[in-house]
């Protein structure tokens, strides 16, 4: 590879660190505050990327998508959560076939709405271009989704380090019942907890259509597959494994895809192997997920 | 005539298929501490997870108050009055010393507040920034104390808060407690220590699989060897 086409791949694969990092912290943040693994979170992702579409093509603008859209996702979760989700919890199995089942409903609605063909929604008017850097054309469009990414973060830590709600969110994926029995209603914080990580799975949507398309099978790929992945690496139930899961997981994808085009996915799973093998909490997690 | 701050009747809980609480009754009035005494799985631990709201009885009533809250969730439990210091200290290890008291605070005038509760517990002032799983066991403990003081409860709670204290820690924790209930609170102190237990209840209740076996004052459990020789012993 030359060093332009190195860079070139870099750039790339941050950008789809910074847009794995949208996808999985809502993931993350739900099973650390609520120990629910939902495996709607690709299906939410998915509706996310379908109602920016309709906005888009209603009113033309997608910057009002990519505020419509999580908030129908976060709506949906807020509804979702205190009517399936509780009445199941500590329940992990039930959880497990539950979220799939909504995920299912989830891809079947969004096939009789909007059809199966592959759609495409293009990026907004002044990240449409692209510009020259190191000797290659780069899309503007993915600069800003790492921008976005950056920014997400970044202000994600701000909520989590120095507000009351992040106070709450530190203290309820420790021990959330302790919590409750300090005054805090933990239904509540759970349903607006649920809400939030849909919204963040809705908003991954929007921000990903531009650059890998709106059609079927998003959901599970780069849906739920890859946000899976970052948060297994990562670890579970923090902001900063998130981050670390998707700087690592992003470029080494995409890496894998331009040097072992063949076994691609075995590149992202011998990393999730090797890291489970090593730290079973994940790089940055308290969680352990393998014993 | 007053409801008492804390009232249990007949109180029926299980783990699953165990029948652990076989019909507890217990009445706390303010200003009062009840030390409840017994070996381990003797149903102690159960019978404050009840009234917090952790586990949801199958029988009997919790009230506080005169307000029933028999199977309510922990936050309508603990937005009546109750505060708990749960076995194990429960600090939130990611929050600081100053977080872990703000995120329970409920403040009401002259109350406690973050100042009082450092002021009876300086080191915590001293901590303020320090995460809470970097404190040690005691500092742990007096966290735990303040954060449910900060509620300023009517019932507080306490789940063996001598568990891995040093002997002086210990007589600190009990001149507290003693404090306490001299300004009207009324305490519900499970505990292992026997010399905790009866220094700071003036009744002491004896619990074996799952039911009260005895009720008396410190003077008249000592003076009930046979109690002690079967129930206490190891």
């Amino acid at each position: 590879m030359s060093p332009e086409l190195v860079f070139q791949q870099a750039l790339n694969g941050l950008s789809f660190g910074a847009l794995l990092f949208i996808l999985a912290s809502g993931l993350s943040l739900v099973f650390g505050m609520m120990d629910v693994v939902n495996l709607a979170h690709g299906a939410f992702y998915m509706l996310g990327a379908y109602v920016a579409l309709s906005v888009v093509q209603a009113t033309g603008s997608f910057w009002l998508a990519l505020l419509v859209a999580p908030f129908a996702l976060g709506l949906l979760g807020f509804v979702l959560e205190p009517l399936l989700l509780r009445r199941l919890r500590g329940r992990h199995l039930d959880q497990v076939l539950l979220t799939i089942g909504v995920s299912l409903v989830i891809v079947d609605v969004i096939g009789q709405v909007w059809g199966r063909e592959v759609r495409s929604l293009s990026a907004p008017a002044g990240l449409d271009g692209s510009v020259t850097l190191i000797g290659g054309v780069y899309p503007v469009y993915r600069l800003f989704v790492m921008a976005f990414g950056v920014a997400l973060a970044a202000a994600m830590g701000i909520v989590y380090r120095r507000t009351r709600i992040g106070m709450l969110i530190r203290a309820g994926v420790q021990d959330a019942e302790m919590l409750g029995a300090l005054g805090v209603d933990t239904n509540r914080l759970f349903a607006s907890t649920f809400a939030a990580g849909a919204a963040l799975a809705g908003l991954a949507g929007v921000i990903a259509a531009p650059v890998f398309g709106v059609q079927p099978g998003m959901d599970t790929d780069p849906g739920l597959l890859y946000s899976l992945v970052v948060v297994v690496v990562g670890g579970l139930g923090t902001l900063s494994g998130a981050v670390a899961g998707s700087v690592l997981v992003g470029p080494a994808d995409t890496f894998g895809k331009v040097l072992f085009q063949d076994v691609a996915l075995a590149v992202i799973f011998a990393i999730v192997a090797l890291v489970l093998l090593l730290r079973p909490t994940g790089l940055l997690g308290r969680i352990r997920i393998a014993r | 005539m007053s409801s008492p701050a804390l009232a249990v009747h007949a109180l029926h809980a299980y783990y699953g298929e165990s029948h652990v609480l076989q019909g507890i009754d217990l009445e706390i009035a303010a200003g009062e501490a009840v030390s409840l005494i017994g070996r381990n799985g003797a149903g102690k631990t159960t019978t404050i997870a009840a009234i917090a709201g952790f586990i949801r009885p199958r029988g009997g009533s919790v009230a506080v108050s005169g307000t029933d809250l028999t199977g309510a969730p922990p936050h309508r439990v603990a937005r009546a009055g109750v505060a708990l210091v749960p076995q194990g200290r429960r600090i939130f290890g990611d929050l600081s010393v100053g977080e872990n008291i703000a995120v329970a605070a409920r403040p009401i005038p002259n109350g406690w507040d973050e100042a009082k509760v450092m002021e009876l517990f300086p080191i915590l002032a001293r901590r303020r920034a320090v995460r809470g799983d970097q404190l040690s066991g005691g500092e742990q403990q007096m966290l735990a104390i303040a954060r449910a003081l900060v509620r300023n409860p009517t019932v507080l709670l306490l789940d063996e808060p001598s568990e891995g204290l040093a002997p002086k820690l210990v007589e600190q924790v009990g001149d507290v407690l003693q404090r306490l209930r001299a300004t009207g609170l009324a305490i519900l102190l499970v505990e292992q220590n026997l010399g905790l237990a009866t220094q700071v209840g003036r009744r002491v209740l004896v619990m074996n699989k799952g039911t009260i076996v005895f009720t008396g004052t410190p003077a008249e459990l000592a003076a009930h060897r046979d109690v002690e020789a079967r129930y206490l012993g190891v």
